[in-house]
């Protein structure tokens, strides 16, 4: 087991009052598995994932629970511990590469900046290890990639350094948030692409961040949906694509006009927006935009129970 | 007299450049070849949606259409008449039949202004209402665009991306337009307010006989949307027809990888669907690669392609490439 999340609470303080950005969220993830987290902007799928990194640095933020990384309980940790954790054996990417990047050095520095401060070998070995890394991620032409300033290079070769600069230490855990949402669909096929590659090569497990369910299925073996802080839904890919049970997840992915085949008149819509967590409403959070609503549903907010394949909704757990 | 088949606007050989840099920059003054030699006709009804990766050139056309941007060669006709090289002011007439709804609607929105207010300003300036008209026919266009009267009075802050768009649309067709323009209007929301947004255009199109012109890099939202689509590489066209035939069999290799790159819900186990997957980057539009604009990273790049430039011809009825060697099935 690389990584063991139970009941994981974050909330910030806010002027309009507490913020229940996650709301008891637990996973686990095992060697080289890689876990897609599906939810729309709100649903506290990136929050989740900065807690983990220990990058909620918010001095209004509290979080409760437990983060376990090979045993190792993560919250609570002293700065110093993560940092020596984070980087080396838990790599983030994120989805605006300019920001992970400094835009004064060049790709070549940053990348060998990270494999010193974690491994302390000798610059040129460093550069040696960059070289390689840079081939590994299919940069035509590596050597010279090194030498250039981040401005220097498209979105999608950003990118594949930042991957770069996430592999150099050879993490255990990837953390990705919506790395490919900011790139063309045809460099967003060559960095999938490149993920899954990478995976079986390093066998590291990976954690990916998206709110393209398209993505999600292509790339996941175990999926978890998220909706206003909590999961909603979890399983294989197969088990939720093929058999989706949570009326949220079914109704996100009737919404996805079809790219082959009929089209239809209209899409079937999910009436209203996500709901603001200040004010969450009575009940299930997908309650008002929910087809299938009933009774129980506006007292109590249902539990994901147990099981691989389950989804936190009455109706499901009635049928 | 309206022609049902006369084209509502017609490009020919259109293109936009822009000049970067001055004489003293390390590369002295440069062009950038954003629109090259789009010749493009939409019909009075149709969606046309324009699809394309960042920096194809989508946006600008999407610009010179409705003159936001100045052409620099070529034609731009609006119901046959030559709009190409209008003045403003002779323009202005026309402004209220073409109308543009942006990406960002938090950015095109007045944030300092009740959207009640933002809504009536087009009627203020473009139509001879008395303030009790335009009162009423603002209450008419919310309720046109989904959104509850007690809104009127409310900031662009005080709603969702899905809400704040429905304004932005509002504006667009207040003065009965006869085409609009939409630049990736669905881009910036949640997959589960999308779909709404994009029924309600259909509706709106249904109702007061709209012509769109579409614009969006997701190209299932396209696909849904539009009669007819135009592929774009590099500032021009490379291959235009119905929706579901390109999406079914795109016959250019450019639109081929393109549309098997669009990752898909699948429940078979991964990596059955054949996927093209180019290699490089989209060249720069500052110099152009000679002949055919896509060789470098066509897969079946010829001779021939680095030297001529394939012209955009109709191959099959109602379907033209740009390509020397199409796909045709």
């Amino acid at each position: 087991m690389i990584l063991s999340v139970r009941d994981l609470r974050v909330s910030f303080r806010t002027h309009d009052g507490p913020v229940r950005a996650i709301d008891g969220v637990s996973f686990d993830l095992e060697e080289s598995e890689i876990l897609g987290v599906v939810g729309e902007s709100g649903s506290g799928k990136t929050v989740s994932l900065l807690a983990v990194m220990g990058l909620i640095t918010d001095p209004n933020a509290t979080i409760q629970g437990s983060i376990r990384y090979k045993g190792r309980e993560l919250v609570g940790l002293p700065p110093r511990e993560l940092r020596r954790l984070r980087g080396n054996e838990i790599a983030m990417i994120f989805q605006d590469p300019m920001t992970a990047l400094t835009p004064v050095y060049t790709i070549g520095w940053q990348i060998a900046e990270q494999i010193r401060a974690h491994r302390g070998v000798s610059k040129a070995k460093a550069m040696e290890r960059v070289e390689e890394l840079l081939a590994e991620v299919n940069f035509p032409n590596p050597h010279e990639a090194m030498s250039r300033y981040p401005h220097q290079l498209s979105g999608g070769m950003r990118q594949r350094a930042v991957i770069a600069m996430a592999l150099s230490c050879d993490p255990a855990l990837l953390v990705a948030d919506e790395p490919t949402t900011a790139l063309d669909v045809t460099v967003q096929a060559g960095i999938l692409d490149l993920v899954r590659k990478l995976r079986a090569k390093h066998k590291s497990a990976v954690v990916f961040i998206t709110h393209d369910m398209g993505v999600v299925s292509e790339l996941a073996d175990r999926v978890m949906v998220m909706y206003a802080g909590r999961v909603v839904e979890r399983g294989t890919r197969m088990e939720l694509f093929s058999d989706p049970r949570h009326p949220y997840t079914r109704a996100l992915l009737g919404s996805i006009p079809p790219l082959t085949g009929q089209k239809p008149r209209r899409l079937p819509a999910i009436p209203g927006s996500p709901p603001s967590l200040l004010r969450l409403p009575q009940g299930c959070a997908f309650g008002p935009r929910c087809p299938v609503r009933y009774e129980p549903c506006e007292s109590g907010r249902p539990g994901l129970g147990g099981g691989a394949h389950a989804a936190a909704c009455f109706r499901v757990a009635q049928a | 007299m309206i022609d049902a088949d006369r084209p509502i606007l017609e490009t020919r050989s259109l293109a936009k450049r822009f000049s970067i840099g001055t004489r003293f920059s390390a590369e002295g003054r440069r062009t950038v070849h954003a629109v090259d030699n789009v010749s493009l006709t939409v019909r009075r009804g149709e969606t046309v949606g324009l699809v394309g990766e960042s920096g194809c050139g989508k946006s600008t056309l999407a610009r010179c259409l409705v003159r936001l941007y100045d052409i620099t060669d070529g034609k731009l006709l609006f119901e046959g008449d030559d709009i190409t090289s209008k003045s403003l002011s002779e323009l202005r007439p026309l402004r209220r039949r073409l109308q543009m709804v942006f990406q960002d609607p938090s950015a095109s929105l007045n944030p300092r202004r009740r959207v009640g207010d933002l809504v009536a300003e087009p009627l203020r300036i473009h139509g001879k209402l008395s303030a009790k008209e335009i009162a009423a026919r603002v209450a008419e266009l919310f309720e046109l665009v989904g959104l509850l009267p007690d809104h009127m009075m409310r900031y662009p802050h005080e709603f969702s991306g899905g809400q704040r768009q429905r304004v932005g649309i509002a504006r667009a067709i207040a003065l009965n337009p006869d085409l609009v323009v939409l630049d990736e209007p669905v881009s910036a929301l949640d997959v589960s307010v999308q779909a709404q947004i994009v029924n309600l255009l259909a509706d709106l199109q249904e109702k007061l006989k709209l012509t769109y012109i579409f614009i969006a890099h997701d190209l299932s939202v396209v696909r849904q949307v539009s009669t007819r689509i135009a592929v774009m590489y590099l500032g021009s066209i490379v291959e235009e027809g119905p929706a579901e035939e390109v999406f079914a069999t795109p016959a250019h290799p450019y639109s081929q990888a393109l549309i098997s790159a669009v990752p898909v819900v699948e429940t078979t186990p991964t990596g059955t669907r054949k996927r093209i997957i180019l290699t490089g980057d989209v060249p720069s539009p500052l110099k152009p690669p000679s002949g055919c604009r896509f060789h470098p990273r066509c897969p079946i790049a010829a001779d021939r392609c680095r030297s001529e430039r394939p012209e955009l011809t109709e191959h099959r009825p109602g379907r033209k490439m740009a390509c020397h060697f199409p796909t045709l099935t």
